[in-house]
Parts: C-alpha cells; sequence; structure tokens
C-alpha cells in the first residue's frame, strides 16, 4: 500500500500528500513513545458494537449466544460486563477481543470494521489494540517471565533490546522485576495474574480486556489484582472485565449486564447497585 | 524430552543406514580385493581326458603364438605328488609345480636370490627347482644359502637355482604363500607316469577381451577333441563378474533392509511430532491469541522440526561414523562411511523431520483461537 502511494505520489494533491506524510509523522511517534495510535481521544467512541449476533448450531438447535447486542464503550472508561454462566457474555468478550467475529452485525475498534476480517487481519488487531488478561494466566509455561511478557512486542516487530526494555517495565509496573528469570510454575496464582497484566500492558494497547481476572484468585489477591486493574484505568487505559460476579463489578465505572444474549441493564455502577438492590428485595 | 526423542529416531535411522550399508560395503571391497589379487587376467584351462587325443604342449605354444595379440603369458601347470625330502622328514604340505618361464609373470613375484626357471630349463628338462622363501628357510636355515644346493623330490635330485622373495609379510608358514618349489613344466612332467600335461594358466592382454579369448581356446580345444566334455575353460574375470552380480544383489537387499529401518526411524518422528502439536494447541492460542498470524506459527514449528531433525541428522552420522569402525575392526575388514549412504540417510531423515513438523503445524495455524485457548 505505501509502496503504491509512492508510486503515485506526483498524482497526488498537495494537501492530499501533507496528510499522508502527518500520518507518517504521526505513526512514527507513535513508535517512538510505544502508544497505540488508535487515533481515539479520552472520551470518544473506542468500541462499537452494532446489532450484533452469534449464533451457534448445537446439536440441529439455533443457540443465539449474543441476539442483537448494541453498545458503544468511550476511551478511558473502565467497565464491566456482568451475566451469569450461558448469559453469553464470554461469546460478547471473544468478539470484543476480535477472538471471533459475529455471525451478523458490525462491530467497529478504533474506527475498523473488524466483522470482515480474515483471520491473520484479526491476529493483527488483537496484537495493536488489545490487551489480554485471562482468568486461567494463559503464560508459556517454558518460557521465563520476561519472555512471556516480551511475546506481543515480538509479534508486534520490536528487536531484541527494546522488546526487554519494554517487558522490564512492564514487570517493574506489575512488581515482579527481580523474578524475571523464573518460569511462570515457580510463582503464586495472584503473581502469575501479574505476569499477565504486565503482557497485557506493555505493548500499550487500546483496551485492556480481562476475562474473569479474579476467577482463579482467593479474595485478597483478587482485591491487589482488581487494585492494580482500577490504577492503570487510572492512568488513561480502557477496561473491559467480564465477570459473573456482581461484587467484582463494583471495581468497575459502568456496568454493563447480559442475560440470553441481550443487554438487561446497561448504566453507572451506583445505578447499578440500586438496580441490584431493587432485584434482591423483590 | 520430546525433541530428545525426535532426535533418538533420527539419530537411530540415520547411524543404522550409515553402518549397514558402510559395513557391507567394506566387505565387498575386501572381498573383491581379495579376488583380484588372485589374478582377474588369469584363464585356467584344464583337460579331462587324456586317453583318446592328447594336447601336446608344442601344440598349446603354437596356438599361443598364433594369438600373440590376446595373449600375455601362458605357462602349462603340471602338479607333482611326489613328497620333499628334508634329510629324514618330509615337507608334505609344501607345492610343488611344474611351470615355464612365464610363471613369475603371471602370479607377479620377484626373485630374492639366483634366478628363475628359463625357457632352455624346459626345453632341456633340467633338473632345476625354485623354491619359496619359507620352504628355502626350512631346508636351509638361510634363504640367501639356498642357491646351489640340492634338494630331493621323491628319487629325484634338483639343484637350486633361485628364491623367490617373501610374500607374505605377516607370517611365514606351513603350506603358507611363501612354502613352494617351482620345477620346469617338463622336467615335472617327467616324474609323473604320464607325461601328459593336462593343464595351463592363460593370461589376456586385457580382461575386456576375456570373453574372446575364451572363446578362442574353446574353438581350438574343440578342433582337437572333437567333443567339449573332455575340456573346460574357465577366465577368472567371469568368476569376478559372477561376483559383481551377486554383490550387485546383495546392494539391492541392504538397501531395502536400510529404507526400511530409515521408515521406521521416519514413523517414529513422525508420530512424535503429530503429538507434540496436538500437545501444544494452547500454547499455539496463547500465541495468536496475543497476535501471532499463521506464518509466525509455521515457521517457529518448522524451524524447531529443522533443529531437532538437524542436530539428530549430526548426531546420526557421528554415530554411524564410529559404529562403522567399531563394526569394522571387530569382523576384521576395512569399513569407511559412504559419502551416498550418509547423503541419502540424512537428507531423508532430515526431509521426514520437516515434513511432519510442518504438515501439523500448518493445520495447528489454522485453529481458531478460541478453540485453541479452550483445549487444555
Amino acid at each position: 500500500m505505501s509502496i503504491f502511494s509512492k508510486k503515485t505520489d506526483t498524482e497526488l494533491t498537495e494537501a492530499e500528500s501533507e496528510r499522508t506524510e502527518a500520518a507518517e509523522k504521526g505513526r512514527s511517534n507513535v513508535m517512538d513513545d510505544g502508544y497505540d495510535d488508535d487515533g481515539v481521544a479520552p472520551g470518544e467512541p473506542l468500541i462499537e458494537l452494532i446489532d450484533i449476533h452469534k449464533i451457534y448450531v448445537m446439536g440441529g438447535e439455533e443457540v443465539r449466544a449474543n441476539d442483537g447486542i448494541t453498545l458503544t464503550i468511550n476511551k478511558g472508561e473502565f467497565v464491566a460486563i456482568v451475566g451469569k454462566s450461558g448469559s453469553g457474555k464470554s461469546t460478547l468478550m471473544n468478539i470484543i477481543g476480535a477472538l471471533d467475529v459475529p455471525t451478523y452485525g458490525e462491530y467497529i475498534l478504533a474506527g475498523e470494521d473488524t466483522s470482515e476480517m480474515t483471520d491473520d487481519e484479526l491476529s493483527e488487531i488483537r496484537n495493536r489494540r488489545i490487551g489480554f488478561i485471562f482468568q486461567q494466566y494463559n503464560l508459556l509455561m517454558k518460557l521465563n517471565l520476561l519472555e512471556n511478557v516480551e511475546l506481543p512486542l515480538l509479534y508486534k516487530g520490536y528487536g531484541k533490546r527494546e522488546r526487554e526494555e519494554k517487558a522490564m517495565e512492564a514487570l517493574r509496573r506489575v512488581g515482579l522485576e527481580d523474578k524475571w528469570r523464573n518460569t511462570p510454575h515457580q510463582l503464586s496464582g495472584g503473581q502469575q495474574q501479574r505476569v499477565s497484566i504486565a503482557r497485557a500492558l506493555c505493548a500499550k494497547p487500546s483496551i485492556i480486556l480481562a476475562d474473569e481476572p479474579t476467577g482463579a484468585l482467593d479474595s485478597k489477591t483478587s482485591r491487589d489484582v482488581l487494585g492494580l486493574i482500577t490504577e492503570l484505568n487510572k492512568e488513561g487505559n480502557t477496561i473491559v472485565m467480564i465477570t459473573h460476579d456482581p461484587s467484582i463489578a463494583m471495581y468497575s465505572k459502568r456496568v454493563v449486564e447480559i442475560m440470553d444474549g441481550k443487554i438487561i441493564f446497561d448504566g453507572d455502577v451506583n445505578a447499578y447497585a440500586d438496580h441490584r438492590k431493587l432485584q434482591n428485595g423483590n | 524430552m520430546r525433541s530428545f526423542l525426535t532426535m533418538l529416531g533420527i539419530i537411530i535411522g540415520v547411524a543404522a543406514v550409515i553402518i549397514l550399508v558402510s559395513v557391507v560395503n567394506g566387505y565387498m571391497s575386501t572381498m573383491i580385493e581379495s579376488f583380484t589379487s588372485m589374478g582377474v587376467d588369469r584363464i585356467n584351462v584344464s583337460v579331462n581326458n587324456m586317453s583318446s587325443r592328447s594336447l601336446d604342449p608344442d601344440d598349446m605354444y603354437e596356438f599361443f603364438d598364433e594369438n600373440y595379440e590376446l595373449f600375455e603369458n601362458m605357462t602349462p601347470s603340471v602338479n607333482v605328488s611326489m613328497p620333499l625330502k628334508n634329510g629324514n622328514d618330509t615337507m608334505s604340505s609344501t607345492s610343488i609345480g611344474g611351470y615355464s618361464e612365464d610363471y613369475i609373470d603371471i602370479v607377479d613375484y620377484d626373485i630374492a636370490y639366483g634366478r628363475s626357471i628359463s625357457y632352455a630349463d624346459c626345453e632341456a628338462e633340467r633338473s632345476v627347482a625354485v623354491l619359496g622363501y619359507y620352504t628355502a628357510l626350512e631346508l636351509f636355515d638361510n634363504a640367501s644359502d639356498a642357491v646351489g644346493q640340492k634338494i630331493k623330490i621323491g628319487n629325484n635330485a634338483f639343484n637350486v637355482i633361485g628364491v623367490i622373495e617373501r610374500q607374505d609379510e605377516d607370517e611365514l608358514e606351513e603350506g603358507g604363500t611363501d612354502d613352494f618349489v617351482w620345477l620346469p613344466y617338463s622336467a615335472a612332467a617327467k616324474m609323473n607316469f604320464s607325461r601328459n600335461i593336462s593343464s595351463y594358466i592363460i593370461t589376456v592382454r586385457d580382461t575386456d577381451d576375456s570373453d574372446e579369448c575364451t572363446d578362442a581356446i574353446e574353438s581350438f580345444l574343440f578342433d582337437i577333441f572333437k567333443s567339449d566334455d573332455y575340456y573346460t575353460v574357465v577366465a577368472n574375470s567371469s568368476l569376478l563378474d559372477e561376483m559383481n552380480e551377486q554383490i550387485g544383489m546383495l546392494s539391492m537387499m541392504l538397501g531395502g533392509i536400510a529404507g526400511i529401518s530409515l521408515l521406521v526411524a521416519g514413523v517414529g518422528v513422525m508420530n512424535i511430532m503429530l503429538v507434540s502439536v496436538t500437545e501444544r494447541t494452547k500454547e499455539i492460542g496463547i500465541r495468536k491469541a496475543l497476535g501471532a498470524k499463521k506464518g509466525v506459527i509455521m515457521q517457529q514449528f518448522v524451524i524447531e522440526a529443522a533443529v531437532t531433525s538437524s542436530i539428530g541428522g549430526v548426531l546420526g552420522i557421528i554415530v554411524g561414523a564410529l559404529g562403522t569402525s567399531a563394526v569394522g575392526t571387530a569382523i576384521g575388514i576395512n569399513a569407511v562411511p559412504t559419502m551416498g549412504a550418509v547423503a541419502v540417510s540424512f537428507s531423508v531423515s532430515v526431509g521426514i523431520g520437516l515434513l511432519f513438523g510442518y504438515m501439523p503445524a500448518s493445520r495447528a495455524a489454522l485453529l481458531n483461537p478460541i478453540d485453541a485457548l479452550r483445549t487444555d
């Protein structure tokens, strides 16, 4: 594409070529400070889900895991997606994480429509835009902590020195820099989850997507991890957290509740607390 | 552990093929060498039945001279069955034969002391003898003293005119290579009851002409005997051809066995690679979730397979080379790993390693990341 645009450089109007230059410059700036160039200003829509349907066929029966979900998440928000098991929240999380595509509907992530992307394009989108925190940490057991944290940077095409610097910085952020030589099974569950947070952080993605981040942790460690996630949000990171536990959702600022593939509540965390009280009261 | 097993499969496959092929090759070349030293240029002529018609040495020499462009040397060959006397003892193992002046060239020996049998000795039926080194030592203590002395074969006395250089560097023994007496064929024939000469050794100038020479000798003999029942003509080169044919068959069999062992090694590698990729589906899922594209995943697995199989291949070559020389020493032949065996076994096993690293990896790379992540 860039070769093509260079070839036709002479045919471009001046305004256009200025814009191209500006874009290239902006891009190189991004490369310098390591922030993702999603071009979305704080408070503007980062995730736009428009009438998302995901339909599986199981045993000849249609299962509508997501049945017309429309949701906008702005840059800098901390959103908890709550729902019981089977509510369709995992399917939604896979779509938001670009791990899966909707059967129909549109998903626009930082201005790019992912609905029609190929496997490799989705890989690239995930690499650039999304930092994953999984319930089971999903660290590679054979690699040491530094190598684990480096992986997104490796696939982003960074050189070895830069990778190590950034990965080390992320490990420092989660307080594990002195353990970088260890392998994951030498660590406790909470420590492993912090490594996976470091891995999600280090490539400076647009969104940090946390899927039941405390599901495998005890309550004290859970509080530490949630505290860390809250801090990340205060620093300006957009957080989307999937959980089945309403009390965990209280750490967020906005709650979206899913049931039977549909959004049944979307609002401020305080409004959600009232909504819960009301439900429990009945 | 897994990559060690993969390597082990390749090591065994490569080493087995190299050892097998190299040892058999070494054995074959040892056989051919010993056969060649017997003289591939020789044609042995023997007449079985002298009662009806006789073959006169003069006729034979006439025929030999007529075909001088084909034949190089000829000697009648007369076995003497009388014993060689050493004082009161007899040396029963010493081979005693009557030959012409050409014989020393046919067997390609050199004279150590004195001279060999001459044309004149044969013509005049002189009672002279040339001794092997061992025989001379046994009879006279010192081989250089033998020339000019007398020996007794049966009741006949012979003057020693020469001693042949020692042939066997390793050992001198009774009945060995250096235990012989040569007489002029005419003098030897005189000692037998019938003076007939029934065997000849002829050498050809060019072994490619062996068949032509054999045909010429056979037609000459047929003219005399009017039947091919009375004589046999055997060219050593035809024996060599036969041996080469058998060796060829042996090589083919060997190739089959080597192929099977490579195949077995390959199946092992294949199996391990398949299991490896299945086991690592989760890893593939994680890597894809973090942004690895199909090509990157493929690359990782193929490079792993390539490195594992090449290391295995190189170790296999080393083990094969060591094994070859060990087996060679054990069975007493000079076995050297052949380039062909090394190249074929290495490339086949590494090729299998690569192919079966590539195939499951390409399938794994296509996996949907959520499905891959869900596996345990």
